[in-house]
Order: structure tokens, then sequence, then C-alpha cells
């Protein structure tokens, strides 16, 4: 077998045609890409987005995830001072009480830190000490705020008109009304996250907490931290276990309807071409109405709840299980039912013996890799249908001042998506490996 | 002699294994006892937690659907102009699931080339890449989709970045388990004249795993679609957007909603077959040409 010159420029040819596809697909791929990025940005005008994005809601949204500010209002017509977490009335303190940065008295002096000193009265008097500007003061009234000012022109962080002063320093906030004068002092982290103001445990320090504890207070510890007010400590576990419940009657309630329907669709276990064929079209059918239209239609039914969440997984996964079930069946190998065939076995011991020990890795396979990614997917759902951590941070969202809350959820939706991707893959693992290498 | 002490030992070991075998049944009773009580017990506090009972609302399950078609038959006249009414929604739906796929796609590959080892440009980040791609994987779109809407307003942008960072992690990880299994000699060879990490993976790499890449971004844009449709409901713009509207103006109008339950039912067939076919094209159409290079 000698190689002529033809067969030689032949290929040649061949490999030069196919250097020239394969240098037209690594450069054609990618224009086409940024291409079709390039009308999507114009088409989601996302040029226009930046004058239409909110800054200052960005900021509020960022300091208060990691930040909390204290509120010390004065009604400037009863001289009610009330000193206060975020302004929320369940983190208010009693009359007579106060953190140690504000001296309650005739006059009330807040100390803002960094020598900015903010003093309530005489009367409805408000006077700001602020470093290296000078001494504000306002007398407000009922023909306005009477501000006055150090010396010189008003600084930009000071924004004043006749009704209203506020000024914005590195240390906190005054804003002065004709009936209102309120001072905010920003603290790191999330303020009674653990015990509200009214706990005997508020603001005590771990090791406190832990001798008291040791004392015989556990109880009554963990039911202050449990019914906290502002946290909900118990309805956060709560919808968290619902969202579990969701994923997970969701997840194996399809499992257990979509068996004996995916025997029906599998070729080699069903005679009837008909039913094959109705079966299928059945499962494509439910998959492609998705989750989305079956929680409408099921909430329409059953109400908002857990419920309807979970019931919208299962119909939804019923026919993607369906599918996989089906082809895993049709994968069978045909030799061990020939075997238990042989023993005299009836079909009832066909199935168990011959076909059920060959599919069930897969399907504990599959079903647990869905329970993992109908956690998430209990977390969309519960939020359209009103149920478990999905209701919650929606909730909170939708309030637009709970930024602490709403990273709290995530950071509690990050973890539990993680947890249930290793219990699943652990669980995997367990039954899958252990059966294999079982007697 | 011999013959006896063998029959004790087969006794031995039979009865070895039928014990074997009555303690693995045992295992699996409790088991499935023991998931059918978590089955029946869950089911029960969902049932009592949930606004309407099941046993009330099963009767009424097809109520709804059968209001909507009703309505719809009703108005079947107008039906052609709703469905083409609710296109430039749909179009709009089907970009956002796109660009966040394609962009999706762009940082997965990457995250994922920077977590595989033996291909990392810096192995000793490779923890921090893997952990940046489970918390991208592990937060629901419509979190992202909300928070982004409180801050950029409505539209389709919000949702596009919150479906792509999911996308992100979930083909990132896919990815960096295809890359385990390449062939680093390509690399090897690439290195030896000289080319930067970038014209290493981009000539070395993705010519490998490129067939797999794509068959996995088709699946995900089965995923996102249905995710887009999702995060429209909640206030991002595209068909789900309308089919709230259209689900708002309650009794009477339900022919909009039917329209656009027929729009998106028809779109999610037709990608799923769409994607299924180009999907065993990459996979089956590949494998005899590998065969016959090896």
């Amino acid at each position: 077998m000698t190689v002529t010159t033809s067969d030689i420029d032949l290929l040649k040819a061949g490999a030069d045609h196919l250097f020239r596809t394969k240098r037209l697909m690594g450069f054609a791929v990618p224009a086409v890409a940024i291409l079709y990025l390039a009308y999507i940005f114009f088409a989601f005008d996302v040029a226009g987005l930046w004058s239409r994005a909110d800054v200052e809601k960005a900021h509020t949204l960022i300091s208060d995830s990691y930040s909390y500010k204290m509120h010390v209002t004065r009604d400037n017509r009863t001289g009610q001072v009330d000193v206060s977490i975020e302004g929320r009335r369940n983190g208010t303190y009693d009359a007579d009480k106060a953190p140690d940065w504000v001296a309650r008295g005739t006059e009330t002096v807040i100390d803002l830190g960094r020598d900015n000193i903010v003093t309530f009265g005489p009367g409805s008097r408000v006077t700001y000490a602020i470093p290296g500007y000078g001494t504000f003061t306002a007398d407000p009234g009922r023909n306005g705020v009477n501000a006055t000012y150090p010396p010189g022109e008003l600084p930009g962080w000071i924004n004043a008109s006749r009704n209203r002063v506020a000024i914005t320093t590195e240390a906190g906030r005054l804003t002065v009304t004709r009936n209102r004068t309120e001072v905010f002092r920003y603290f790191l982290g999330w303020e009674a996250f653990w015990f509200t103001i009214d706990s005997p445990y508020y603001g005590m320090n771990v090791i406190d907490v832990a001798s008291h504890a040791v004392r015989g207070e556990a109880g009554d510890i963990w039911t202050a931290f449990w019914t906290n007010t502002m946290w909900r400590h118990q309805d956060v576990a709560w919808a968290l276990f619902e969202t579990i419940l969701m994923a997970f009657l969701g997840t194996f309630g399809a499992g257990i309807v979509a068996l004996p329907l995916a025997f029906l669709a599998a070729r080699n276990f069903s005679p009837f071409l008909a039913v094959r064929f109705t079966m299928r079209r059945a499962f494509d059918f439910v998959r492609g109405v998705d989750a989305l239209i079956w929680t409408i239609v099921l909430a329409r039914a059953f109400g908002p709840g857990p419920l309807t969440g979970a019931l919208a997984i299962l119909v939804t996964d019923t026919g993607t299980f369906g599918k996989i079930f089906s082809e895993a069946l049709e994968n069978v190998d045909k030799a061990p039912i020939e075997g238990v065939t042989s023993t005299g076995a009836n079909a009832v011991q066909r199935y168990r013996f011959g076909v059920i020990p060959q599919v069930v890795p897969v399907l504990i396979s599959q079903l647990l890799y869905f329970l993992e990614s109908n956690t998430r997917s209990a977390t969309v759902i519960g939020a359209i249908t009103g149920g478990g951590i999905g209701l919650l941070i929606t909730q909170a969202i939708i309030t637009q001042q709970d930024w602490e809350k709403v990273t709290y959820f995530i950071v509690l939706i990050v973890l539990l998506v993680m947890a249930m991707d290793s219990l699943s893959g652990w669980l995997r693992r367990r039954l899958i490996a252990g059966g294999d290498s079982g007697p | 002699m011999a013959d006896t002490t063998a029959r004790m030992g087969t006794d031995a070991v039979q009865a070895d294994y039928m014990a074997l075998t009555r303690r693995k049944r045992v295992y699996s009773v409790v088991l499935l006892a023991v998931f059918v009580a978590l089955m029946a017990a869950g089911f029960r506090t969902a049932d009592s937690r949930n606004a309407g009972g099941f046993w009330d609302g099963i009767t009424h399950v097809f109520d709804f659907p059968a209001e909507v078609l009703g309505e719809a038959w009703a108005n079947a006249a107008r039906l052609p102009g709703h469905l083409v009414d609710h296109l430039p929604a749909l179009v709009e739906t089907l970009n956002i699931a796109a660009a966040s796929t394609l962009i999706g796609t762009a940082f997965g590959t990457l995250l994922a080339l920077l977590s595989t080892r033996g291909l990392a440009r810096w192995p000793g980040l490779i923890p921090v890449f893997r952990r940046t791609m489970d918390v991208a994987r592990a937060i629901p779109e419509i979190v992202i989709a909300l928070v982004l809407i409180f801050v950029l307003g409505g539209g389709p942008v919000p949702a596009m970045i919150a479906i792509a960072i999911h996308t992100t992690g979930a083909l990132g990880k896919l990815f960096s388990e295809v890359n385990e299994n390449v062939s680093l000699k390509p690399v090897e060879g690439l290195q030896s004249v000289g080319a930067t990490w970038a014209q290493k993976m981009y000539l070395g790499v993705i010519p490998q795993v490129g067939p797999n890449y794509v068959s996995y971004a088709l699946l995900r844009l089965e995923i996102n679609i249905r995710a887009s449709a999702i995060l429209g409901f909640v206030g991002a713009g595209g068909i789900g957007y309308d089919l709230r509207n259209a689900m708002s103006w309650g009794q009477g109008r339900y022919d909009q909603a039917a329209a656009i339950f027929i729009l998106l039912f028809l779109t999610i067939v037709a990608v799923d077959q769409f994607s299924g076919y180009l999907r065993t094209q990459l996979t089956h159409g590949r494998q005899p040409r590998e065969g016959a290079r090896a």
C-alpha cells in the first residue's frame, strides 16, 4: 500500500479545512456571544440602569445589614424622651432606664462618641456640640425650628430649612422638626439578637450568661432567647422546618407517585404502546406546566401554607421522576430477572428480586439530588404561596428596613441548603455504597 | 472427616449468611417504617399549618383550571390576539434566561478552571473559589432578585443578575467535575511553547471539555427559563409579570391568563425538546469520533 501524491494533497486539504473550521469556531462562538450580550445591553437598557439605581437605598441596605442604630427621640410637645433600637416599640427602654451613653434627667445628655455631645433641654431646646465646628442650638416650637448656627457658611452636612434641620456627622445624626427631636447613633452588629431589652440577660457577655445558666437559670435563658420578640427565633426555626418539610414531602411524595407510573411508561415492562405513549405525554405535560403554574393553581385550592408548596413540588417532580425512572427501568439488565424466573418466582417476586435491586440505587440517588435542589425551590415556592423561610424573607424585604433580618435569613438559607447538600451526599454514599458492598 | 468439616463449614457459612440477610431485612423494615412515619407526620404537620386543609382542597383542585379554560374557551376568538400581545414579554423572559445562562457559563467556566487541581492559576486559592461557588449555588435567585429590585428598580436586569449568580455556582460545580477528567498533555504542550495561563486554558482545555460544557449549559437554560418566569411573578418583568397582572384582574378576565399559560407551556416544552435534541447530538454524536481517534 503506497501513498500517492494526490492522497497526500487530499489529506492536506482535509487538514486545512479542519483547521479553518476550528479557527472559525474559535472566533465565531465568542463573537456571537459578545454580540448577543451587546444586544441584551441595549434591550435591557443597562446603561439607563445607573440613572435609575438608587444609591441612597443601596447605602441604607448595606449599612443596615451589618450595623444598627439607636434612636433617642423627644416628643417636643410632651417632653417625653424614648430610647429605642431602630425606633421599634418592642425595642424601647423603660422610661427610667437607658444605655450608658444616655444620661437621663431634667436635661438629657447624649454622648455620641468622639466628643459629640447632644443635650435635650431645658424645655424643648436642643444643643449639639460638634467638635471642630462649634455648637448648634435650636428651640423648636410652633413657629419653626429656630436654629442658631456657629458663625460662617453652613457646611454641606447640615440640611436646614425653616421647619426641619438634619445634621449628619460621623458620630451620628440629629434631626429636629417642630414636633420631634431625634438622635441616631450607629453601632456595629445586630442588636438584641440574643435577648430583647426587657430581658434580664440583655447586654450580658457570654461568660455572665453561662454562669447564670450554671446557677440553674438555663431554662429561663432559653425561654428569653426563644421568645425574643424582635428576632423571633421560634418562628424562624419553624419556618426553616417548614421549608425542609416542603422539600421532603414533595420530593419523596413525587418518588412514591412516580415509581408505579414509570413502570407503565417503560418499554420493557408495559406491553401496550398506547399506555406507554399516554404516560410519557402525561409526564411531559406535568413537567412543561412548570412549578410556577402548579403553585398558582394549587394555591387556589389549598390556600397558602406549606402543604401547597409540598404539593407543587410533588406534582412538578412527578413528571421529572417519571421520565428519569422509566429511563432507568428501560436500562435494567435482563439476566437477573431471567435468573429469578428460572427458580420459579412469580411476577411479584420477579420484580422484588430481579428489578428493584437494580433500579433502587439510581432512584435513591436521584431522589437525594432533588431533595437538595428542592430545598432551594421550597424557598422560592414559599415566597409565592406563603410558607416557610421564603415567606419570612419576602416579608422582611417588603418592609424595606429590616435588612439585618434579610441578611440573617440569607445566611440561614445558605447554611440550610449547604447542610442539605452534605446530608444528601452523605446519605447517597451510605445507602448506595452500603447496598453495593453488602452481601 | 474432611467431608464433615466441609459440611460444617458450609453450614456455618449458611447460618452466617441467613443471619446477615435477616439483619439486613430488619434494617430495611425499620428504615421503611421510619420513613413512612416521617412522611405521615410531615403530611399531618403541613396539613395543619396550611390555610386550607388537604381533604377540602383536593376536591377543588380542578376548579381554577376549569374556570380558566372555560373562560378561554368562551373567548376563544380573542386568544390569538392575546398570544401576540404577550409575545414581547415572552421574548424578555427568554432573553433573561439566555443572557444569564451565557454570563453564568462564562463565570462558571472561569471559576471551574480556577478551582480544579492541576489547572488552577493560583492553587492556594482553590478552596476560596470552591466556597464562592458553593455560596453562589446555595442562594435562591428570588432573594437576590428582590434585594436588587429594591436598589435598581423593577425590570429584567435584577432577574438576570440573580439567575446568573446561581447559574455560575451550579455550572461551576458541574464544570469542575468535568475538568477532573481532562488530559493534561495539550496543556503541557502549550506550556512548552510558552503559552500564558489564558492561552493554555482556551486552547488546551476548553476544546476537550466544550461539548460537555455546552450540554450542561443547555440543561441550565431549560431550568433558567422556568426561574425567569418565576422571578417575573415577583416583579422582575417578562411573562411572569404579565401573568400576575392577568391573575389579579380576577374572574371574567382569565382568558389573558390562559393565553399566558399556553405560551409558557409551549415555550418550555419547545426549549426542552430542542435542548434535549442538541444534547443527544453533542454527547452521542461525538462518541464514535472520539472512539475512532483512540
